[in-house]
Parts: C-alpha cells; sequence; structure tokens
C-alpha cells in the first residue's frame, strides 16, 4: 500500500489523477471501519489531513463555504454554530469526541449513507457540493449528488473539495432519533429549516429512504398556509398537518435497527417539533 | 514503627474492610497491563477461524486446495485432525471442535488456519471451499418442544426439563395475576476480547497456553480430552483479562489454538476480533415465561403457577443449570408455600446461549416482579408494600423444600432503598443531553413523564445441584513476605485485591506477592456465579491461617509460651496475656512457612422429579428503584437513578463493592432498554457494537447504594458474593419505571421504542 500526503488540492487532484481508485482519507472514521471490517483493501491512499485549504471555512452574509476536511468538532462551537446551528446540533450529534474531533464533512458526503448526520442539513440548506477535478470546479446542488444508498454523483476523479451554503434568516434544527441517549446510528432524523428571505420552510429526512429526503409538498403545503417571511405561527393544528405530510413523504423500511412504522412515527413527531420549536 | 498504635497503622495498610487499591490498577488505568492480546512469541504463527455463514446446512465438501497455495500458510486443521474428543462442553460435551457433517448454528467453527500473518490467515479462510446444503432452520422454542419436530442433533431438540410441585397445587387464591414475559437475547460483551498463545511442548509431548478464561482447571481438562493428551501435559496460565461476565466458561478459542501450535511445533496465537466474538462465545439466554400468581386480600402470595422456556441454541453448554436456577428462582425473594412450575430448556438453531452474570435469575426475576406489580395494583397496595407483606426471611422454605439458613434481610433491603431520597424533579433545559434522547435532542420537557419501578431478587450463591466445588490456595511466608499462589481467575473483579487484603489481616504483613495465576496448583473453580469471594477467599483465609498457626507456634516455643495466646494487632504478634509485641517481619525472619488449604462449601443435592431438595448453597438479596423519564411519544427512555440496598454480609472493600454495583447496574439497563442480539432465524443481525448498543456515560444512572451488613455464618469471611445480585432486579425495576410513566403492559425486555409508543 503506498500512502501520498498532498499539501493542496491542486496536488490531491494531480495525485488522484495519475492513480486512479487511490482510496481519498479524511478523518478515516468510516474508511478504516471498512478495513476493519476487511471490506476494503486500499492500495493506494492519499491522506488529505494536510491540505490546509480543506480544513477551513468562511462565514459571510452572501456565502458560507465550508472546506470538505473541517471535523464536526469546529461546527460544534465557534462562528460556524453561530451562522449554522441545524449543522451545529448534527454535528453535536454525531459519535463521541473522539469521532467528532476526526470525522469531516466530506468524509460524510464520500460515504452519502442515508444514516449520515451531516447530510439532511446539507440538504435542506440547498447546499451545493464542489468537486475540483483536473477539468476545474463543479458545483453540484446537494440533491443531485446523493443519488442512493452510499452513491453519489462525484465522478472517480473528482476530490470533495467543499460545500457552499447561502444563509438563511430564520430558525433551523435537527434532531435525530437513536436508540441510545449518544453515540448512536440515526434511526429517523429531520431537519427543519425556515428562511424568511425567500419565504420558505425546508425540511429534510435522515434515515427513512435510500437519500435524504426532502418533503417538498409538505414544504408548499406549509407555504401555501403560512406566511414564511414572517415568525411562523405557534399553531397546533398547522404543526400536526404539516407534521403527517411530512411523515407521509418518508419511504422507511424495517431493519434490525427499527421498525418503518416506528420510523414513520418518529419523523412525524420530531417534524411537528420542530415547527413547534421554530415558533417560539 | 514499633511504638505506632496498630490503629493508626491498620488504617492505611489495605486490610480487609478497607478500599485497598488494586495491585493492577495503576497499570490499567496507564494502558500498561498485558490483556491476553498483548501476548507474542518469537517465531509466533498466528490462527483464524473459519466458520459456518449458515444456521443450519449439511456440509458437502470442503475443498482448502486453494488456501493451501497461498504462501505463508502453514496449518489447516478440521474436525479429522481433532487427536482425542471431537466434542467438548461443560456439562454434556455435545459441541464440536469443528463441524464434520452439519453445521448447527451461524458461526460454527469448521476449519483452523496457522499462517505467518492475520492478513495470510484471513485470505487462507476465505479460500478454503465449503459446499453446503442448506437445512430447514429451527429457531422457535415451542417448535424445539413439539416431539413432532425433528431432531437437529443425536441428543434431541430439549437440553432439559424439570418441574416444580410443592405444597397444594391446587389452592386457589382470592386474587389472581397473570402474564406472559419475552426476555431477548443479551450479550457479555466484556471489552478484552478473545485471545489465546499456545507454546506447543518438543516433540508435541504437551503444550502451555496462555489464555484469558474464567476456568483454568476446567479449560485443561476439557482441552486435554480433545488433544489427548493428559492433563498434565497441558498447562494453562491466566492472560490478562478485560472482562468475562459468564462468556469465557466455554471453550472459544482454547482448543483451536492448542491444536495449531501442536501441528505447527511453533507458538500460535488466536485472537478474535469483535465480530468473531459475537459468534465466539455463548449469549444469555433469550426466554418466555408465563406466570399465573395467587394471593389472598391481604396480599400474602398463595400459589405461582407457570412455566418458562430457555433457548439453549444449538449446543448444551450451561443450559441445563441455568434452567434450574432459572425456575427455583421463579418464586423471587418472597415466602409462599405452593407451586406447579414447568421449565424447558431448547435446542435450536439460534446462537449457542450459556453463562452470564445473573445466571437464569434474570430472566425469572424479570417476569416474577412483573406479577408482583400486577399484585400490587389488583389489590390497590403500592410495590412496597406487597413485597414488604411477602418478603422472606431466614428460616422461610422455598418451593424446593430447601430452607433458607442463609441471612435473609429482603424486607431491610426494601425499606432502606425506600428510604433513599428520590432525585429532584427535572429540570432541563430545551435540548439538554440528560433528556431523553440525548444528543439527539428530540425531546422538550413539556414531553417528559417521570416513572418509579421496583424490583426485589434473590440470587443462589455458588454452584448447586450436587456439584463438588472447592478451590485450592497456597500461602508461604518468608522474612515478613508473603507470597499467594491460586489459580482463581481475575477477570476484573478484583479477587487479586482481596487475596492481599486477606493476608493483610490474618498475618499482619504489608507485602503480599502474587503468583502466576495457572494450573500449577489445584483448581480454584470459576470465577462466577458469585462465588470467588467465598470460595476463593476462603482458600486464601484458610492457608494464610495455618501459616499463622505456624508463626504463632514458632514464636510461643521461643518465649516459652501458649500459642494461643497469641494474636495479630496491626503488623505486629502480641501476647495477649504478656508484655510480648513483636513485629511479624521480625518474628518470621529466616523463616519460610508454607501451607496449602482446600475450601469447600457444604454439599448440595440434586432436584428430585418434581423439583424437591437441598440443591443450592446460599442466597444473596438485593432491592432496586428505578425513575425514569420517557418521552412517551417517541419512546425514549432516561434513567434518572437507580437506588439500592444489597444484602453483603460483610462489606470486605467498599471501593470493589461499588464498583460492582455500578457495573451490574449499566449492565441490567443494557437489557431494560438497549443491549439485545438480534437474531432472525438463526442469522444474528447485529453482532457489532454499531448494532449492539451498550450504554454510554450518558446512559447511566446515578446510583445510590447502600451496603446491608448482616455477617453471613455459612460464608468464610462472613461476606457473601456481590458480583450478580446488582444486575437482576435492576432491569425489571427499570421496565417497571417505564411502565409507571406510560401506563402500558410492557411485558419484554428490553423494551424498544417502538414498544413504548407504538400500538403493539
Ligand atoms: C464510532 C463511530 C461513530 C460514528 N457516528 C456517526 C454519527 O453519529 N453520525 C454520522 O453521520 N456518522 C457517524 N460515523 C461515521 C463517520 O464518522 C462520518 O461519516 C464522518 O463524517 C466520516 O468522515 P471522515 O472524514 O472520517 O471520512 P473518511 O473515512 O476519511 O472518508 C469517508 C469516505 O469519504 C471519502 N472522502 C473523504 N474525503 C473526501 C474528499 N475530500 N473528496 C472525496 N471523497 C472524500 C473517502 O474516500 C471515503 O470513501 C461514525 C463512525 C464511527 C467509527
Amino acid at each position: 500500500m503506498s500512502v501520498h500526503m498532498p499539501t493542496t488540492v491542486d496536488e490531491a487532484v494531480a495525485l488522484l489523477a495519475d492513480n486512479p481508485g487511490a482510496r481519498l482519507l479524511s478523518g478515516g472514521t468510516d474508511t478504516m471501519v471498512e478495513v476493519n471490517f476487511n471490506h476494503l483493501k486500499p492500495e493506494t491512499v492519499i491522506g488529505l489531513r494536510r491540505v490546509e485549504s480543506l480544513r477551513d471555512y468562511r462565514v459571510s452574509s452572501e456565502r458560507i463555504e465550508i472546506g470538505a476536511g473541517v471535523p464536526y468538532s469546529r461546527m460544534e462551537t465557534g462562528p460556524l454554530a453561530d451562522a449554522l446551528p441545524a449543522l451545529a446540533a448534527a454535528a453535536r450529534t454525531v459519535g463521541s469526541p473522539q469521532i467528532r474531533a476526526a470525522g469531516t464533512l466530506g468524509g460524510n458526503l464520500g460515504t452519502c449513507s442515508p444514516a449520515g448526520d451531516g447530510l439532511p442539513v446539507l440538504a435542506a440548506l440547498d447546499a451545493d457540493v464542489n468537486l475540483r477535478s483536473p477539468r476545474g470546479l463543479r458545483s453540484v446542488p446537494f440533491a443531485e449528488f446523493m443519488v442512493g444508498v452510499k452513491r453519489n454523483s462525484r465522478l472517480a476523479d473528482e476530490i470533495i473539495e467543499s460545500v457552499s451554503i447561502v444563509p438563511t434568516r430564520g430558525y433551523q434544527d435537527y434532531a435525530k432519533v437513536g436508540v441510545r441517549n449518544a453515540m448512536v446510528i440515526s434511526v429517523a432524523s429531520v431537519c427543519f429549516v425556515h428562511d424568511r428571505n425567500t419565504a420558505s420552510v425546508r425540511i429534510a429526512l435522515g434515515a427513512v429512504g435510500p437519500t435524504i429526503i426532502r418533503a417538498r409538498e409538505a414544504e408548499s403545503w406549509l407555504t401555501g398556509q403560512v406566511d414564511a417571511a414572517a415568525t411562523l405561527p405557534n399553531d397546533e393544528n398547522i404543526a400536526s398537518e404539516f407534521a403527517r405530510r411530512v411523515a407521509a413523504e418518508a419511504r422507511p423500511i424495517d431493519d434490525h435497527r427499527s421498525t418503518s412504522a416506528y420510523r414513520r412515527h418518529a419523523i412525524q413527531t420530531l417534524a411537528r417539533r420542530l415547527y413547534i420549536r421554530s415558533t417560539k | 514503627m514499633k511504638n505506632t498504635p496498630s490503629s493508626t497503622r491498620t488504617r492505611n495498610r489495605g486490610v480487609l474492610g478497607t478500599s485497598a487499591l488494586r495491585p493492577d490498577g495503576v497499570a490499567k488505568t496507564q494502558g500498561n497491563f498485558a490483556f491476553s492480546s498483548d501476548f507474542q512469541a518469537e517465531n509466533m504463527l498466528w490462527g483464524a477461524t473459519l466458520r459456518s455463514p449458515h444456521p443450519h446446512a449439511r456440509i458437502v465438501s470442503i475443498d482448502p486446495s486453494e488456501a493451501w497455495k497461498i504462501s505463508g500458510v502453514e496449518a489447516i486443521i478440521f474436525a479429522d485432525d481433532v487427536p482425542g474428543k471431537a466434542t467438548y462442553g461443560l456439562i454434556a460435551s455435545d459441541q464440536p471442535v469443528f463441524a464434520r457433517d452439519v453445521v448447527r448454528y451461524m458461526g460454527e467453527p469448521i476449519a483452523a488456519v496457522a499462517a505467518d500473518h492475520p492478513e495470510t490467515c484471513r485470505r487462507a479462510i476465505a479460500a478454503i471451499k465449503v459446499v453446503y446444503e442448506g437445512l430447514p432452520v429451527l429457531s422457535d422454542m415451542d417448535a424445539a418442544i413439539d416431539p413432532a419436530t425433528p431432531a437437529i442433533h443425536p441428543d434431541g431438540n430439549v437440553f432439559r426439563h424439570q418441574r416444580i410441585v410443592s405444597g397444594n397445587p391446587d389452592v386457589m387464591g382470592d386474587v389472581v395475576v397473570e402474564g406472559t414475559y419475552d426476555i431477548g437475547m443479551q450479550d457479555q460483551a466484556f471489552l478484552g476480547l478473545e485471545a489465546a498463545l499456545a507454546y506447543p511442548d518438543p516433540g508435541g509431548a504437551g503444550v502451555e497456553l496462555v489464555v484469558a478464561t474464567q476456568w483454568l482447571h476446567e479449560d485443561r481438562k476439557q482441552i486435554a480430552d480433545c488433544l489427548d493428551l493428559a492433563p498434565e501435559k497441558v498447562r494453562l496460565v491466566l492472560g490478562g483479562v478485560g472482562g468475562a461476565f459468564g462468556a469465557r466458561e466455554d471453550i472459544s478459542l482454547q482448543v483451536h489454538t492448542c491444536l495449531l501450535a501442536l501441528r505447527t511445533g511453533r507458538p500460535v496465537k488466536v485472537q478474535y476480533g469483535r465480530e468473531e466474538s459475537f459468534f465466539g462465545h455463548v449469549h444469555r439466554h433469550p426466554g418466555r415465561i408465563h406466570l399465573r400468581h395467587h394471593a389472598d386480600r391481604a396480599g400474602k402470595l398463595v400459589k405461582v403457577e407457570g412455566w418458562m422456556k430457555l433457548d439453549g441454541g444449538a449446543y448444551a453448554s450451561t443450559s441445563s443449570a441455568v434452567l434450574i436456577n432459572g425456575i427455583t428462582h421463579l418464586q423471587g425473594p418472597y415466602a409462599c408455600d405452593n407451586s406447579r412450575l414447568d421449565a424447558w430448556a431448547t435446542r435450536t438453531n439460534n446462537p449457542p446461549c450459556g453463562a452470564m452474570r445473573g445466571f437464569g435469575v434474570v430472566q425469572a426475576c424479570f417476569a416474577h416482579e412483573g406479577q408482583m406489580d400486577k399484585l400490587a395494583a389488583a389489590l390497590g397496595l403500592s410495590p412496597v408494600e406487597i413485597r414488604l407483606r411477602n418478603a422472606m426471611k431466614t428460616g422461610d422454605k422455598l418451593f424446593t423444600g430447601q430452607v433458607v439458613d442463609s441471612v435473609a434481610p429482603v424486607a431491610r433491603c426494601i425499606r432502606e432503598t425506600d428510604a433513599i431520597p428520590l432525585p429532584a424533579d427535572a429540570q432541563y433545559g430545551t435540548g439538554s443531553l440528560e433528556l431523553p434522547g440525548g444528543s439527539g435532542r428530540t425531546s422538550d420537557p413539556s414531553h417528559i413523564r417521570r416513572g418509579i419501578g421496583w424490583g426485589v431478587s434473590i440470587k443462589n450463591l455458588m454452584y448447586s445441584e450436587g456439584f463438588d466445588d472447592s478451590a485450592e490456595a497456597r500461602c508461604t511466608l518468608v522474612d515478613g513476605v508473603a507470597t499467594l499462589k491460586f489459580a482463581t481467575a481475575e477477570v476484573g473483579q478484583g479477587f487479586v485485591v482481596l487475596a492481599q487484603q486477606i493476608a493483610r489481616t490474618v498475618l499482619g504483613v504489608d507485602t503480599v506477592v502474587l503468583d502466576t495465576i495457572d494450573t500449577q496448583i489445584g483448581s480454584a473453580g470459576s470465577t462466577s456465579a458469585s462465588r470467588q469471594t467465598w470460595m476463593s477467599g476462603g482458600a486464601v483465609d484458610g492457608a494464610c491461617r495455618l501459616v499463622r498457626e505456624r508463626l504463632f507456634e514458632h514464636v510461643a516455643h521461643l518465649h516459652n509460651l501458649d500459642p494461643l495466646q497469641l494474636v495479630i494487632e496491626g503488623t505486629e504478634i502480641v501476647d495477649t496475656l504478656g508484655p510480648l509485641r513483636m513485629p511479624v517481619a521480625e518474628a518470621s525472619k529466616g523463616l519460610r512457612i508454607e501451607q496449602t488449604f482446600l475450601h469447600r462449601h457444604r454439599p448440595t443435592e440434586e432436584l428430585d422429579e418434581n423439583g424437591q431438595g437441598n440443591c443450592h448453597v446460599a442466597f444473596a438479596f438485593v432491592a432496586h428503584r428505578a425513575v425514569v423519564d420517557v418521552d412517551t411519544e417517541l419512546g425514549l427512555v432516561k434513567v434518572v437513578q437507580i437506588a439500592t440496598a444489597q444484602d453483603v454480609g460483610q462489606v470486605l472493600n467498599p471501593l470493589a463493592l461499588l464498583g460492582q454495583i455500578e457495573g451490574g447496574i449499566a449492565q441490567g439497563l443494557g437489557l431494560a432498554v438497549m443491549e439485545e442480539i438480534v437474531v432472525d432465524r438463526g442469522v444474528v443481525r447485529n453482532p457489532s457494537f454499531t448494532d449492539y448498543l451498550l450504554p454510554t456515560t450518558l446512559d447511566a444512572p446515578d446510583v445510590v447504594a447502600i451496603p446491608i451488613e448482616e455477617y453471613e455464618p455459612l460464608a468464610p469471611l462472613g461476606a457473601k458474593g456481590v458480583g450478580e445480585p446488582p444486575c437482576i432486579s435492576v432491569t425489571p425495576a427499570i421496565v417497571a419505571a417505564i411502565r409507571n410513566a406510560t401506563g402500558r403492559d410492557i411485558v419484554r425486555t428490553p423494551v424498544r421504542p417502538q414498544d413504548i409508543c407504538l400500538p403493539s
């Protein structure tokens, strides 16, 4: 096995072009599990840890850009947490302190598990995923990036450089159900984003379908009922009907972690609760 | 030193009754302790095991030719390569070292490989071609009991059936409550994975095995039988053990490792990963229990009737003993004369089940405590009141006819637990990690309901049913330094510090050296059944007392005294009738006194066909009160507090006791709300810590523990075993608290979110 440690994105892109099939390594918290289970035997590894630019983020009033190598621990507090409270909430649910210190958003996107906690936030924030290749930079909306269970539209020679998010104005939050109070894989999760700038409410569901699901019909039903340019009304009826519609768009399955009936119920409960939290 | 009053000196010497620190504590916390997986040998090979992916299949053919082509492969062995007995087992020898014609559970070993590197082993294992022909999977206990079901093993599909009938089984109570209870399959989930290193003797005349186990001598017996060697040709040394909880009582990798070493003539190390560990050891029996409790109008129990079914999986392990423990504890810690009970342990194609902390009593307790709450509700009594009215006392007779002659402070355990203050009302902010749902931030304080629940239990101590149980220890005193030798497996419970405390107390020495724990002395029996403090503690105490007698005789002879007038005070020998006072170190200068002691408990009997007989040695009791917060809509639980008072006889080491109590509570909490091996028609669905969930610190409750100290005259040190009781009634207490918070009749454990919030 050969290991390369580039220090710039361009260098990393060139190495990937020269070594087709090389494994990109960020925090390693998914990759090492694959290695451990013997599902993966990488011949060439390109470590991204020394690429400083990937480990940076920038927050401005027009645009938030988060490098693929930013670990969860840096999303939990600080300027990024202030700008994106839903991302901070999602980051706090990830694994243990050790995992949050190592694991990155780029890795979450690379793996693209429906249970990945960063992904519903990117979906609800309409984030763009920025991919770098020898051909240059390509931006893909998150909804087009994740295409299936652990499948994404990244091309073999592309490196995930960053995600870009247009800041919103209004309440945003993330909640996740697991069968343990910490360090647990999501059984169902919801990211709720209210943006008064665009008069929209966006809700994304994790672990209840092959991809992250945006409950778009429920979103548009809601914006037809309320003035999303203002604070949302604290109305239990609206919250309940919205939640019912959100849950109807989930596509959960039965597996050893939970049942589809419970997952749908959890989505409905979380959608209602997050709506009500947003009105307070 | 000589003039220091002994009272101030004893305080820091780590004698009995103090929180003496473990000799291995610092090394363990600093990461320097050698666990069995840390051992290496020069010229060592690695071993690995090929396992069946199917729960039940015929082996049509095995072709290792591709594996042999891999460079670095030194040995590949199968059933035919086992020179001695083809099977092993703790009670019935029915488990093949390697499957030959048929595999009966997912993960059953078929072959083992030795090679120069773990990766070579993995490739070789993958290259062995096995052709299977699937067989119907027997996974249901009722089908196993049904005589019409084809036997999946020559010994049949029922390991054991036992009945208990006592008093007047036809009597009826004024109030009758009934319930059926399900218990999921729990894993011991020790953190130190299975590992062993075998060194072959020249010419293959014998073998030495360094292994993490609970019982060196029993392992040796089974290994020697399979290797066709005399037991003394098989020497076992305890490797550092990172937890056991019953999972190391059965053979796992022992025979395979020795066989590979003998075959290759080189040291061989085998070490399981977490996934293999789930397949490599037995689990706690899942089961179903149906009980009908009869009581009079005052709430006094009149009769208990019903049945218990425990699924032992593919091989016998200790199923028949677990079953007896289960059925004889269905009574709970309550006085009652009349019973009619049946119990079955079944053989299926599910993972083999055997010993785990609580050994059948955990399952029984979950059911009888559910019943006590039903009785309380039917009679309008509180959970505390119904239990106090029925609390067993010393002198009460069990359903088996055995009289409880242990100290039995059941009512006191309940009262003292009840007197522990309840935690303050929840004052959570939104998003608090302390809310149910924890870091997932699912719940707001308005969604939470608090519940309180009770569990009380009785647990037998030591082995039962006529088992000839003993423990041996040797004490050598030289120049004021005591050296102790025993084969007691230290699995984390702290016997190593207890042994030192005993020697310091009895002999007045400060330095106690512990010899290697191995088979170079007689058996200490298993580190299980809450028995080592009593058994090996008794042996160490006995050996030290014999040494002290010799020392007193020596001193008395020199000073013309009667040895009977000498005592140990602190670190000195003192003449109670005269002025003599001399340090033990000085008195023993130039001497070497060595004594060996074999401790036995009183004999027990087998049960007759009506379940009558003095089958248990002694009993311990404990009460638990759980306070939980439940998000009733999402079905998420946070256990807030466990209050407990435990009957311990004597506290020998307060810190070690608290460790057992807190650890046991965490394990019982796991069974209550998250720990379960999910098995679907014999296939294990979650063999990893990603999906087999153990409690984290955020799940662990505050524990308020009170030891109930009533000296147990039956026990050598007046102390009862304390290892198992903490994990037994905490599970029903938590589930009762969830019932209390939700108003739902939850009948299975672990309780899943959907059991709380969705229609059943
Ligand atoms: C104990 C434990 C607990 C966990 N808990 C959670 C949890 O609660 N929630 C959760 O969502 N996840 C969890 N995970 C999974 C994991 O931590 C996350 O998915 C994390 O985001 C992965 O990031 P990483 O940097 O470690 O990824 P890596 O393992 O380094 O990479 C993962 C994948 O992404 C690819 N990749 C990485 N960076 C790039 C890049 N810049 N461009 C292109 N491809 C790239 C890699 O090639 C690889 O395929 C847990 C993992 C463990 C071991």
